[in-house]
Formats: C-alpha cells, sequence, structure tokens
C-alpha cells in the first residue's frame, strides 16, 4: 500500500473526474514519483491551465497555479525564472497545450527551459463536451465531427522533439509503473522535459468511439502500445494502429535559466 | 493455490472506500487473479484469500479508492 493521502488535498475528494478518466492514474503516477525522488512538497509549484487535466492542481498539497487557457507554460516560465531552485511541474491538456497554447507549448521547448511538462493526451476536448483537438484521430468522432474527423492529427511528441526539448517521452495509464519510471527521468531532467500521457476520456471521446466503457479504452491501450524497444524491430504493416511509449529523446544542451544566471554574473559590476 | 502461494506470507488486506469509488470496474476485470467483484455499482473484495498482491488494482484505480496491504 502507498500512502497517497499526505499527498492530496483530502478535503476536494472524491475529485470531479469522471468514472474511469485517466487523469486520476496519472496523479498517482506522479505523486509516487515524487515520492520516490522525495521532492520537497514546500519547493515544487505545479501549474495549469484549463481543462479537466488542468484540475489536476486542486487535488495536489504542493504549491499550485490554475491559471487561464493554455497558459500554463507561460506562467510556469515566470515562476522558474524568479526562483529557479524551485521544481516546477506543468499539467495540461492536448487541447491546453498544443490548440490554444501551441506557440508557448514550442517556444518553451525551443528555450529548454527546466520544466517537467505532464501533457494528458485524451485526443479530444473533455471538459467542454468533445470538441476535436488538434489529437483527435482522422476519422474519429466528436461533438464537432459528427462524421467524422477529416484532419491529420499532430504527433504531440513528435512536435517536442523538433521544437528543441531536451528530454520528451510517452506514456500510457495501463503500462503504470512505466507511466511512474517516465515521469521520475523527467523530474529529474535539467532542462524542458515533457511526457505525453495517453489518458482516456470514456465520456466525451470513448461515448462517441464505441469505448464508453473505461475498460474498453483500457483494453484498448493494452493492445496498442508497444515500447520503443519493440517498435524499433517492427515493419511499417505491423506499426499500423499501434503507438510507442518509452523515451523518444534525451540529449544535454544549455538550459535557460542557468544560462540566465551566468549572464548576470558576468554582468556585475567589478567591485 | 491461493493456501500455497500466502502459507508463508500474510494474507492480503484489500480495503475499498466505497465513498470514494466510482465503479469504473478497472480493478475488477484487470486483477490477474479474479478477486475483484462488482456490487451496487461499487468495487466488492470476493476473494481476497486469492490475492498476489501484485497491486495493480491499486496502481490503476483512478479514485485512489482500493488500496492493498
Ligand atoms: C480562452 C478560452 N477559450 C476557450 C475556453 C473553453 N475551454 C475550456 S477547456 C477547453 C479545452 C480543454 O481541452 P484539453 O486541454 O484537451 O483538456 P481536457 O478537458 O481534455 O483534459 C476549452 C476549449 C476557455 N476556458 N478559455
Ligand atoms: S470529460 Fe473526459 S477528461 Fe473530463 S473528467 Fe470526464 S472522462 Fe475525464
Ligand atoms: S493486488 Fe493484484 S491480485 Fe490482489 S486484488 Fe489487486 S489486482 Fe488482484
Ligand atoms: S478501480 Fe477504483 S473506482 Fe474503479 S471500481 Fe475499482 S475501486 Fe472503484
Ligand atoms: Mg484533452
Amino acid at each position: 500500500m502507498f500512502d497517497y493521502l499526505q499527498y492530496v488535498r483530502q478535503e476536494n475528494f472524491p475529485h470531479i473526474w469522471c468514472s474511469g478518466c485517466g487523469d486520476g492514474i496519472v496523479l498517482k503516477a506522479l505523486i509516487r514519483s515524487m515520492d520516490k525522488l522525495g521532492l520537497s512538497q514546500d519547493e515544487t509549484v505545479m501549474v495549469s491551465g484549463i481543462g479537466c487535466s488542468s484540475r489536476t492542481p486542486g487535488y495536489v498539497d504542493i504549491n499550485t497555479l490554475h491559471t487561464t487557457h493554455g497558459r500554463a507554460l507561460a506562467f510556469a516560465t515566470g515562476v522558474k525564472i524568479a526562483n529557479p531552485d524551485l521544481n516546477v511541474i506543468v499539467v495540461t491538456g492536448d487541447g491546453d497545450a498544443t490548440a490554444i497554447g501551441g506557440n508557448h507549448f514550442i517556444h518553451a521547448a525551443r528555450r529548454n527551459i527546466d520544466l517537467t511538462v505532464l501533457l494528458y493526451n485524451n485526443y479530444i476536448y473533455g471538459m467542454t463536451g468533445g470538441q476535436c483537438s488538434p489529437t483527435t484521430p482522422r476519422g474519429a468522432y466528436a461533438s464537432t465531427a459528427q462524421h467524422g474527423n477529416l484532419e491529420p492529427p499532430f504527433n504531440i511528441s513528435g512536435l517536442a522533439i523538433a521544437a528543441g526539448a531536451s528530454f520528451v517521452a510517452r506514456g500510457d495509464v495501463y503500462n503504470v509503473k512505466k507511466l511512474e519510471t517516465l515521469i521520475g527521468k523527467a523530474l529529474q531532467k535539467k532542462g524542458f522535459s515533457l511526457v505525453e500521457v495517453v489518458s482516456p476520456c470514456p465520456t466525451a471521446f470513448g461515448r462517441r468511439n464505441r469505448m464508453a466503457r473505461p475498460v474498453k479504452m483500457m483494453e484498448q491501450l493494452r493492445d496498442t502500445v508497444v515500447s520503443v524497444e519493440k517498435w524499433e524491430k517492427m515493419t511499417d504493416e505491423e506499426r499500423k494502429g499501434k503507438f510507442r511509449t518509452g523515451i523518444l529523446k534525451d540529449i544535454e544542451k544549455p538550459e535557460f535559466t542557468a544560462e540566465y544566471a551566468k549572464l548576470i554574473e558576468k554582468m556585475r559590476p567589478e567591485e | 493455490m491461493a493456501g500455497e502461494q500466502s502459507a508463508s506470507k500474510k494474507p492480503a488486506v484489500i480495503t475499498v472506500n466505497t465513498v470514494w469509488c466510482k465503479g469504473c470496474e478497472i480493478c475488477v476485470a484487470f486483477c490477474p487473479k479474479d478477486c475483484l467483484e462488482m456490487e451496487g455499482g461499487k468495487c466488492k473484495v470476493a476473494r481476497p484469500d486469492d490475492c498476489i498482491k501484485c497491486m495493480l488494482c491499486e496502481l490503476r484505480c483512478p479514485d485512489f479508492a482500493i488500496t492493498v496491504e
């Protein structure tokens, strides 16, 4: 048994997420990896935007900031620059981070500022009732795609890799132990680190796409997730309908707040 | 089977917080030993003696509602 209660605001439970929503599973994996690393609750800040995923800060007993739609990364950048000693975690959704907040996302990655971003990708705008997001698969149904979505989706991890993030991983809420490990690695990384977490929204996505039962959505994850190691050995034919999880990028490069500190040192007038 | 596995170990104590449980059935569906059932829209511990303490139900419960000791 793991004692989650020391990390949560019990007075806010049961949480607002629907039955079978993956968001609670992600939060638990985050709590376990924070505990494993011994992150101080007082020196950790969680910043979110707007969406079901962005409700996460309401449940964690650390310093939290629930901001405006798409702007979590801008607020988090301010927090981190003001006090680089803090661990800053950003919690966001596919809509929050790659639709309205798309520019903040690519530029925070390009800047390589030391933030840990947990992006809950449920392929939909959950909170507002199931409109298409930039990751809704082609052909999937949404309240704004009653005859199937015509648009090709973003590959969020690919976007972060191309934009310059130093750490990018993808996990999912069926493979929970692996998810916990990936989040731990991201928290330890100095630089912009993203964990894209594939997390079911049975209510706004599942119900329109023949997966109303949460168990069905979890089974789909079980049956379509492939590790990066296995993915390398698969043919294009075998990869159809599957997606890979694991570490997709992990490099060393100059981090923004460290470079900024160096600049301050350099500009300091001599005695 | 159950006797064999738990002979030397302490039997599992599985607790469900029925106020927080939203009845998603995830714990029930993926328990490798079929220890859990649904009753009245909530998770019920049906066969605790068969539990191998894999912790998967606790790890995957979205509602912080089931613990295994
Ligand atoms: C400026 C502004 N525009 C639109 C909205 C409405 N809105 C609230 S949440 C949301 C989408 C959230 O989607 P996502 O980030 O994927 O979160 P989810 O609910 O799926 O976790 C939108 C469009 C808003 N709150 N503010
Ligand atoms: S609408 Fe979807 S994302 Fe929002 S709480 Fe419900 S299941 Fe989760
Ligand atoms: S710990 Fe494993 S075996 Fe025991 S009830 Fe939970 S899922 Fe089943
Ligand atoms: S996984 Fe949790 S919320 Fe879902 S049925 Fe089991 S105890 Fe209840
Ligand atoms: Mg979403």
